[in-house]
């Protein structure tokens, strides 16, 4: 990638996107700089995890546009494999494949898209597996390993495509409360390198400290954008405090339509 | 007002546990009379003459090996065409592309519908006649006609493997760069087949008694299967239905040990996530 200092990893706007009748995402602006961790938060069914997965096109746009690394993958003719080879996606299932080993996980695209060597590919798969905590495990399968092993496998599985940025699509919303820290860890261990990450989550203590940036979105728009501190520790909108009572403290809650 | 279980222990009704041994007991008596009737009613002199006749079994063995090979052969023919040609019909039936839907969907309904024998006499017979081309080897038969019939059946097998992979198995590795086409052979086809091995050995077992269909196609000797041989063993020998028994025997010799080696794979492969 050449180096046009200003231009951001991810440029989103005037995003829509219906699943048939329903109108999920209203025309999303975003943008997420070099460098910069970008958290998205919101209630469920506010369209944040349908914008992570248009950004990569597992969802097609219904309209707008989205570049990613200067390529525009709205564009009907853009090479999408190309440009996903640089963009690594964490799962909230981890979808990790199920048939091969943890190693073969993190080599098998290594491989066939990069076309490295094998060996080149299992000294990759077994640096960024050390990385999150998991060398030792190289050989298991994915079933014997619990939810936090197989997300941070996940991740290492996306790290070996030595991608330029990484989309979290609630990477521990799956998981047992106390394997949760573990893929935290990971994530800011990720952070503090210099990775570029948009992640969608529920923690909201991460997305406060680890987060550059906090969006909110609500009903299919971005509802309120900003630093963390100010976004969750002062936020600006009624729908944010509402939405961040709710999720920080919620056994004092009555219920609600 | 609380229940108190012990006060009413006196009345109650028999334990379910006494219960289901009462009724497995009922089911034991049962299943020993039926078995006693049988084997009291049975004229077993005559069983011993005609069915189980060991000097008819005996006057057949010498051409068992060779139609017991041909059996194999000609089901392992089928199956090498069934599970190819079926591959590429499942994966047709799952195309964008709808006129490849058409063709498969077509194909599937035609040769499921028609009976295996029609397929084998039309291939043996027609296909001769319309085409001037003569296949030259029963197993070529045996690969085209019953292999096109099992491929029907395969691919809808197939199909449902394909589809009960989880979604999120193709958008990992779609998200990883790799082409529909590499997601497909690494990813879903392995998976699916790991999914559809009990039915593909149905299929198999299905394949090795349809072979008894090249009957029809008459041979020379050195090409009969297990079923030619039985029926000539009926009209030649004394020993009334005794061949067609033996070549049940033959079948079961090839069935069950494939049975249990699906079974092995099955556990051996298995480990969903």
């Amino acid at each position: 990638m050449t180096a046009d200092a200003p231009r951001p990893v991810v440029r989103v706007s005037d995003l829509h996107k219906s699943f048939g009748e329903r109108e999920v995402l209203r025309g999303i602006d975003l943008e997420v700089q070099a460098g910069e961790v970008v958290c998205v938060i919101g209630p469920s069914g506010s369209g944040k995890s349908t914008l992570l997965r248009c950004v990569n096109l597992l969802e097609q746009p219904t309209s707008g546009r989205i570049e990613l690394l200067g390529a525009e993958v709205t564009d009907p003719d853009v090479d999408i494999d190309r440009v996903r080879t640089h963009v690594g996606m964490v799962f909230q299932q981890f979808n990790l494949f199920s048939h091969k080993s943890v190693l073969e996980n993190c080599t098998m695209a290594q491989r066939t898209v990069l076309r490295r060597s094998r060996a080149e590919a299992d000294r990759v798969a077994l640096a960024n597996l050390e990385r999150v905590g998991l060398a030792d495990r190289a050989h298991a399968m994915p079933a014997q390993l619990s939810g936090g092993q197989q997300q941070r496998v996940a991740i290492a599985r996306a790290l070996s495509m030595d991608p330029q940025l990484m989309l979290f699509d609630e990477p521990t919303s799956a998981l047992d409360p106390e394997l949760v820290g573990d893929v935290l860890g990971v994530m800011r261990d990720l952070a503090d390198a210099g990775m570029t990450m948009l992640v969608v989550t529920h923690e909201m203590a991460f997305a406060r400290e680890v987060g550059d940036r906090v969006v909110f979105m609500d009903d299919g728009t971005v509802v309120e954008t900003g630093p963390a501190d100010e976004v969750i520790g002062a936020p600006r909108e009624e729908r944010t405090r509402t939405f961040l009572q709710r999720v920080l403290d919620p056994t004092h809650q009555s219920p609600t339509g | 007002m609380t229940v108190d279980l012990a006060a009413s222990a006196g009345r109650a009704r028999m334990s379910p546990r006494r219960r289901a041994r009462l009724s497995r007991g009922v089911q034991y008596v049962v299943l020993l009379v039926v078995l006693a009737v049988l084997l009291s009613t049975a004229d077993w002199s005559t069983v011993g003459q005609t069915i189980f006749n060991p000097a008819a079994a005996g006057e057949m063995l010498d051409r068992l090996p060779r139609a017991f090979l041909n059996t194999v052969t000609y089901t392992l023919a089928a199956f090498a065409v069934g599970l190819s040609l079926g591959t590429v019909l499942a994966l047709m039936r799952l195309s964008s592309v709808a006129p490849y839907r058409w063709i498969s969907t077509a194909y599937v309904e035609f040769f499921r519908g028609i009976p295996a024998l029609l397929v084998v006499i039309a291939v043996g017979y027609a296909v001769p006649i319309a085409f001037g081309i003569a296949l030259s080897s029963i197993i070529a038969v045996a690969a085209v006609a019953l292999g096109s019939v099992s491929a029907a059946y395969i691919s809808e097998t197939l199909r449902a493997g394909i589809q009960a992979v989880p979604r999120g198995q193709v958008e990992a590795a779609r998200s990883l760069g790799m082409s529909h086409t590499r997601t497909m052979i690494q990813v879903v086809l392995p998976q699916a087949f790991r999914t559809v091995m009990p039915p593909l050995t149905n299929e198999v077992l299905l394949l090795t008694k349809d072979t008894s269909l090249l009957f029809v196609l008459g041979q020379t000797p050195a090409y009969f299967e297990l079923t030619k041989v039985g029926r000539d063993a009926l009209s030649t020998a004394s020993g009334g239905l005794t061949g067609l028994f033996v070549v049940g025997a033959c079948y079961l010799v090839i069935t069950i040990p494939l049975g249990i080696v699906a079974r092995r794979l099955e556990r051996r492969t298995g480990g969903h996530a």
